[in-house]
């Protein structure tokens, strides 16, 4: 499909040509795309909305959930806005593109679907007062300041309909909401409500189920995600049973760089560390074969300031986002030092 | 024997009924000898010639040509036995006129797969036509076409040669220069040859004569 | 032994060169018109099936309006229900002079289309959808469109790609809109998911909008291209027949010639199987030699006549196909089997006659003549068989295939009937002559009729060919131009930029006190395809001078009260619709049929309301084109002055007299074709009937011997050969001309309207028979020339030889 290789010739992996440019004058613009400043103090209701100026936006949420008979299942709602050129334009003239991805996973089975549309026509966007982000009839409504959200979205054969409720104030990750992603400085704001109560009701092919479990979402936006010298990312949201969480990820090196690993403590109480960079490992243990391309599916995770030595082991090896631009996104579950549950994505394995 | 007739009777239809041309007719001719068969016209001596050669059919009776029996052939062996065993000169040298010389006196012989170009170099040397050998036959004269087909005749080494008035078209010297050669020729390649003819004169030079008149042998 | 056998056989051609050459180039020729017309009927399937292809993809399933009213905002309302949809916008717009056919897709939600993907695309994939995003954008065409556009005028990034229809843009949804400047329509939404939508789904759909699949869209374009290439077809079958009298004549004298040779081939031994097997190589040979060199010839021709075709079927139907030809299997391999299969029918008749050939006694020649008058006789009672059988089939069968059954059996049927006619006149003329060098004269004619039958059959077909298209394309072209002058009212006819100036113009000019006639129109998509439905104010200009075929008494005044409409006769046709009936339209549309109008040349239908019927149906049909009543004097002064006070461009304001001026260069475009192959179908026919008398020539020499011994010159001889050619050639002629009428009433009445929906009158020509019969005098004489110069260069010797060499 041509949409995959516009999506990363676009802005999500590869640098565009553009890029090279703006990474020699970084800290200015790039492309005409306004840059993170680590100055910059996030401003609520205000930045939950979007920001046109800036290349790429995701207001993304994931769920691990359980039904009545303690079967587990992970749930993923995701609004990408990814910009040709920075700004807003009426109608059709918009240069702003969103790409909706659901997913639903199951111990044995994994859905997903994604839904394109452009800005400018009402028919994807993200508005406040009260919240709404919404793309065709996918959408995720809610409180303006995201204590509460309504989502729902469908595929083929899937579909699913949450509430959500949260149980402790928005996070910022980084440096108050800047978070570094690269040795060379490439950054992004980032913030995320780690601690949803969800409940709500899957519809399988097999039937609807009833559930209830946590959800984490993530709001990150920025105009270069990854440095020249980076392939791909493996992110990490561990929710322990101790009541902490663990927000940690590698930005794996290309080109014989070096991995650049960051993250952030949420102890149990809400108090947020950010990670001295390299504090958090992670090491693959074992591979997987999805869709034609070997996936570590399970990790050893390592936070030693905090004592975490645990194993990260998906849920279904096979929770493979088969969408324009495919990656591998599932719940998982943790165990060592620390139990819990929580969700992995990992992008560029080719 | 390499020609024996026996009984032969053939009729042929005229003004609503069967004429009968040739009424029990006998004969018969062994290898190397040359036999004359004289007659007016109409007496049915090219008729009997066109049996002996398998261009025709009869009504009764047999003919044996080199032990084969023609009654028993259907056309296509009537024409493995013209390619293989019998040759046929004609009045009207029946040559094809876009051939040149040499290709036409090969013809029959390649195409009965007995093509020897030695023994085709020696009958046109014998025959006079080895410098006419690339000329068309509409670039010949009577005697020298006829000469080209006794050749074409004899290339492939019949068993019995049929001659129907082959000097009939030629002015008298020149018959009888061709009929000497013809004559020779047979008789060095040991052919038999039934030779059909008006001439007394001509049918003289011959080992045997038989007339025909009016449907019987005399 | 056969091949032995087969190169004694073919030995004959070498010292028949003449003869061969005539089959060869008879062959040929009638292989070269018959590959031409496959090929090109071969290509402009492709094209329509790339474009019907590239269609199907985005026109499976769909959403539309009723009254094409389709926004951004019910796309997205749909969308965000939870509908599989991708937005299109389709339109015209004129870059420097010349329209191009946008359609917009929503490239983030259209399924793929082959340009996008097709190896002939200049970009890589990722790259190209992002330069036809980004903006300036960017749009993908035809090479061909682009290189006739001055695409550099839309400051866009322009991809070539063959696997779009000529004569249109494809390009992105933001960038068309802003092309269109339509920024919140929409034509249609290509439903995207494979099974149809439920009834619940149907039900939940605003009122205007509708769901159509492809199965109950009529294809119309195809039913009617189907039919001009029939058309085409039956051009390339008659001058293939055309061609095959020239083989059957050349090979059947092969075969007579070579009797001895057979003879004495099957006297040396040689078995008739092996004989025929020979022949049949030979035959192989010489009509696959041909069939190359037809191919060639073919490909040739196609070329030249491709852009004619291409133009034939734009300005006819609307269908573009491409200019460009590629040798393609189809034609080739069904070339060369036509070719081969020729060469079989042609030379059936003379292996029939070798079945029969003794290999002894020469063929009786004394009952020839009584042979041949038999066989004359046979093939007049299978012609008269023919003649009725197409009658029946037009009865019976009706419809365009009953036509075409029609003009099959027609032509045929008297082809068959000429020699027996020609024979019987000849016998009276000889009959009514006195004079004994007359008298033989005539019988020498009938004579050499055999021989020369099959080239005089041709010579008919390819005469009342000519006729036939030849009325129907000056019928249409003096209708048309009368039409012309009846629908072109208006002495100068403007277009503005858009709607306001459009408003701003009009109130101008009437201030001015001119009489204006807006243009405005609304295009209907319906089930059985789509109707442009006019507004017309209540003028006298249209009730004086529009083109009604039949009307009701009080049409007009019914008109302007919105009590009916007004449609043009293929709508009318197509939908078997007749005066006083009514046509199904959406709720509120007038639709009582008052009249219906002739509109030559519009592949689609078109009906006309009152103007206040139109707005109230349809209130934003653009106001922008304007039809002037003035006074011609005025024009000059006129013209300046709006340009002056609007700014409008040279193209934007033309007279009715270079509107009649395009439209018959269009439709003399259209039928160069036509033109082009009767020329050389009559061509062919000359060839023919030069190649018999040639061929006859030498089978002559007996004949005239005789009569050159008791006294008549050659020269005299030579002079007779002309004038026995040119009787015949005029005899034919005067038959001929019945059958092209008879023709001519077939094309315009049967399968015109049958395959156009519309009906015209015969208008006869008179003068243009003379001239075609001229023609055919003049190729009999050019025909004759050569065989007749030969007899007056003839050394008497050679006529001697009659006289020795006769057995």
């Amino acid at each position: 499909m041509s949409v995959s290789r516009f999506l990363l010739c676009l802005s999500l992996l590869a640098p565009g040509s553009g890029f090279a440019q703006g990474f020699a004058g970084l800290g200015t613009e790039a492309d005409g795309f306004a840059i993170p400043k680590p100055s910059y103090r996030l401003q609520f209701p205000a930045d939950h909305g979007a920001h046109p100026d800036f290349r790429i936006e995701w207001w993304y949420l994931t769920a691990n959930l359980e039904d009545e008979n303690g079967e587990s299942y992970g749930i993923q709602w995701t609004l990408f806005r990814s910009a040709l050129a920075p700004g807003e334009a009426e109608g059709w003239q918009s240069p702003q593109i969103w790409m909706g991805h659901a997913g639903l996973t199951s111990p044995t089975e994994h859905f997903s679907a994604e839904r394109l549309a452009r800005g400018g026509i009402g028919q994807a966007g993200v508005t406040l007062g009260p919240f709404a982000a919404w793309i065709d009839d996918w959408q995720m409504t809610g409180a303006e300041d995201l204590s509460r959200l309504d989502l729902s979205a469908s595929g083929d054969v899937f579909s699913y309909a949450l509430k959500a409720q949260a149980e402790s104030p928005l996070i910022l990750q980084g440096d108050h909401g800047y978070s570094v992603k690269s040795p060379e400085g490439q950054a992004s704001y980032y913030y995320s409500q780690p601690n949803y109560r969800m409940e709500g009701t899957l519809t399988l092919p097999s039937g609807p189920v009833t559930v209830h479990g946590n959800g984490w979402l993530d709001r990150e936006w920025s105009s270069q995600p990854l440095s020249e010298n980076q392939s791909g990312w493996d992110w990490f949201s561990l929710r322990f049973d101790s009541g902490d969480k663990l927000m940690g990820f590698v930005l794996r090196g290309a080109n014989g760089a070096d991995d650049f690993r960051s993250g952030t403590w949420i102890s149990a109480t809400g108090e947020v560390t950010p990670l001295a960079p390299g504090a958090f490992q992670a090491t693959p243990l074992g591979q997987a074969e999805v869709a034609g391309r070997t996936v570590p599916v399970r990790w050893k995770v390592q936070l030693p300031e905090r004592e975490v030595s645990v194993i990260v082991e998906s849920l279904n090896p096979q929770s493979w986002m088969d969408v324009a631009f495919a990656y591998w996104e599932g719940p998982v579950t943790v165990s060592g030092s620390h139990r819990g549950t929580g969700y992995l994505e990992m992008t560029g394995y080719e | 024997m390499v020609l024996t007739v026996s009984d032969v009777t053939k009729t042929i239809p005229q003004s609503g009924q069967e004429r009968p041309i040739l009424d029990r007719v006998s004969l018969h001719l062994g290898a190397g000898k040359s036999l004359a068969l004289t007659g007016e016209s109409g007496s049915g001596k090219s008729t009997l010639l066109h049996l002996v050669g398998a261009l025709d059919g009869f009504d009764s009776g047999e003919i044996h040509v080199d032990g084969t029996r023609l009654s028993a052939l259907d056309d296509s062996g009537r024409a493995a036995l013209r390619r293989s065993c019998v040759s046929v000169v004609f009045q009207q040298f029946n040559l094809i006129p876009s051939l040149n010389v040499a290709a036409n006196i090969s013809l029959q012989a390649k195409l009965a797969k007995r093509y020897d170009p030695n023994w085709e170099d020696q009958l046109a040397r014998r025959l006079g036509l080895t410098p006419l050998l690339s000329r068309y036959p509409e670039q010949l004269s009577g005697g020298q076409q006829q000469r080209v087909a006794i050749a074409r005749s004899l290339a492939m080494r019949p068993k019995l040669l049929l001659a129907d008035e082959p000097t009939g078209s030629l002015d008298e010297e020149t018959g009888n220069a061709v009929l000497a050669l013809m004559l020779e020729l047979v008789t060095e390649s040991k052919t038999a040859l039934f030779l059909v003819t008006h001439s007394q004169t001509i049918a003289a030079a011959l080992d045997r004569r038989l007339h025909l008149s009016t449907g019987g042998l005399t | 032994m056969t091949s032995v056998a087969l190169l004694a056989l073919l030995s004959h051609w070498r010292q028949h060169r003449f003869q061969l050459g005539a089959l060869i180039v008879g062959l040929a020729l009638a292989t070269a018109l018959w590959m031409a017309v496959q090929a090109i009927n071969a290509e402009a399937k492709a094209s329509y099936a790339k474009a019907e292809g590239f269609v199907q993809q985005l026109d499976q399933q769909n959403l539309v309006s009723a009254n094409n009213t389709l926004t951004v905002a019910d796309y997205v309302a749909l969308k965000r229900s939870g509908w599989p949809l991708s937005p299109v916008l389709e339109g015209r717009l004129k870059v420097g002079g010349q329209w191009v056919d946008l359609i917009g897709l929503d490239l983030l939600t259209s399924p793929q289309i082959p340009a996008m993907s097709a190896p002939g695309a200049q970009a890589a994939e990722g790259e190209l959808l992002i330069s036809l995003l980004r903006p300036p954008g960017g749009l993908i065409m035809h090479p061909q469109t682009a290189a006739e556009l001055s695409v550099s005028e839309l400051g866009l990034t322009i991809h070539l790609s063959d696997t779009v229809p000529p004569g249109s843009g494809i390009g992105d949804i933001s960038v068309v809109s802003r092309l269109l400047a339509k920024p919140d329509s929409l034509s249609r939404l290509i439903y995207l998911a494979q099974d149809p939508p439920d009834r619940n789904a149907l039900e939940q759909l605003p009122n205007y909008i509708r769901f159509t699949s492809a199965q109950n869209a009529a294809i119309e374009p195809s039913a009617l291209t189907e039919s001009f290439h029939l058309n085409l077809t039956a051009f390339g079958f008659l001058s293939f027949v055309v061609g095959l009298f020239i083989v059957q004549g050349t090979i059947g004298l092969a075969m007579e010639q070579r009797r001895g040779l057979f003879r004495t081939l099957r006297c040396l031994g040689l078995p008739f199987r092996h004989l025929v097997v020979a022949l049949v190589i030979e035959i192989a040979i010489i009509a696959l030699v041909s069939g190359l060199i037809g191919l060639i010839i073919g490909y040739f021709l196609a070329v030249s006549l491709l852009p004619g075709v291409a133009a034939t079927l734009s300005g006819l139907y609307g269908a573009e196909i491409e200019n460009t030809l590629s040798l393609r299997p189809q034609w080739v391999v069904s070339g060369l089997a036509m070719t081969l299969l020729g060469a079989a029918i042609a030379s059936s008749y003379g292996f029939f006659s070798l079945w029969h050939l003794p290999i002894l006694q020469a063929p009786s020649t004394q009952a020839r003549g009584q042979q041949v008058l038999r066989n004359f006789n046979g093939w007049a009672l299978l012609g008269a068989g023919l003649l009725a059988l197409g009658g029946l089939s037009l009865i019976f069968l009706g419809g365009l295939s009953g036509g075409f059954v029609f003009l099959g059996c027609i032509m045929l049927g008297s082809a068959l009937l000429l020699p027996f006619c020609l024979w019987h006149i000849l016998r009276a003329g000889q009959r009514l002559t006195r004079h004994p060098l007359g008298h033989w004269l005539w019988a020498d004619a009938r004579a050499q009729l055999p021989g020369l039958s099959l080239a005089l059959m041709a010579l008919m077909l390819a005469l009342a060919t000519n006729i036939g298209v030849g009325t129907m394309v000056s019928s249409f072209r003096l209708t048309f131009t009368g039409w012309l002058d009846q629908r072109l009212a208006s002495e100068l006819y403007v277009t503005a930029r858009d709607d306001s100036q459009g408003a701003a113009l009009e109130h101008w000019l009437e201030e001015k006190g001119l009489r204006v006639l807006p243009i405005r129109s609304q295009v209907l998509q319906q089930p059985m395809g789509q109707i442009t439905i006019y507004g017309v104010r209540d003028d006298p200009t249209y009730r004086n001078n529009w083109p009604m075929l039949e009307v009701l008494p009080d049409a007009w005044d019914l008109l302007a009260k919105g009590k009916g409409i007004l449609i043009s006769e293929q709508l009318a046709r197509r939908r078997n619709i007749n005066l006083g009936e009514t046509l199904p339209l959406p709720q509120g549309w007038p639709n009582t049929v008052l009249g219906i109008y002739s509109d030559y040349g519009n592949p689609h239908g078109q009906a006309i309301v009152s103007m206040p019927q139109l707005l109230r149906n349809a209130p934003e049909a653009e106001n922008q084109r304007f039809g002037l009543r003035l006074d011609p004097d005025d024009i000059p002064t006129l013209i300046k002055e709006m340009r002056e006070e609007f700014d409008l461009d040279r193209e934007s304001v033309t007279d009715q007299d270079k509107i009649k001026e395009a439209s018959k260069q269009i439709f003399d475009q259209t039928f160069r074709v036509t033109d082009s192959l009767k020329l050389l179908t009559l061509g062919v026919a000359s060839f023919a009937m030069f190649t018999s008398l040639a061929t006859l020539w030498s089978q002559r020499l007996p004949q005239l011997g005789p009569v050159w011994a008791i006294g008549v010159s050659r020269q005299t001889l030579a002079q007779f050969d002309i004038l026995r050619s040119l009787v015949m050639a005029g005899l034919t002629a005067l038959l001929a001309l019945p059958l092209g009428l008879v023709l001519s009433w077939a094309l315009l009445v049967v399968i015109n309207t049958e395959a156009f929906g519309w009906r015209l009158p015969i208008h006869l020509f008179p003068l243009d028979w003379l001239w075609l019969i001229g023609l055919s005098l003049l190729a009999a004489l050019l025909a004759a020339a050569l065989p007749a110069w030969r007899l007056f260069r003839l050394h008497p010797s050679t006529l001697l030889k009659v006289f020795s060499s006769e057995r």
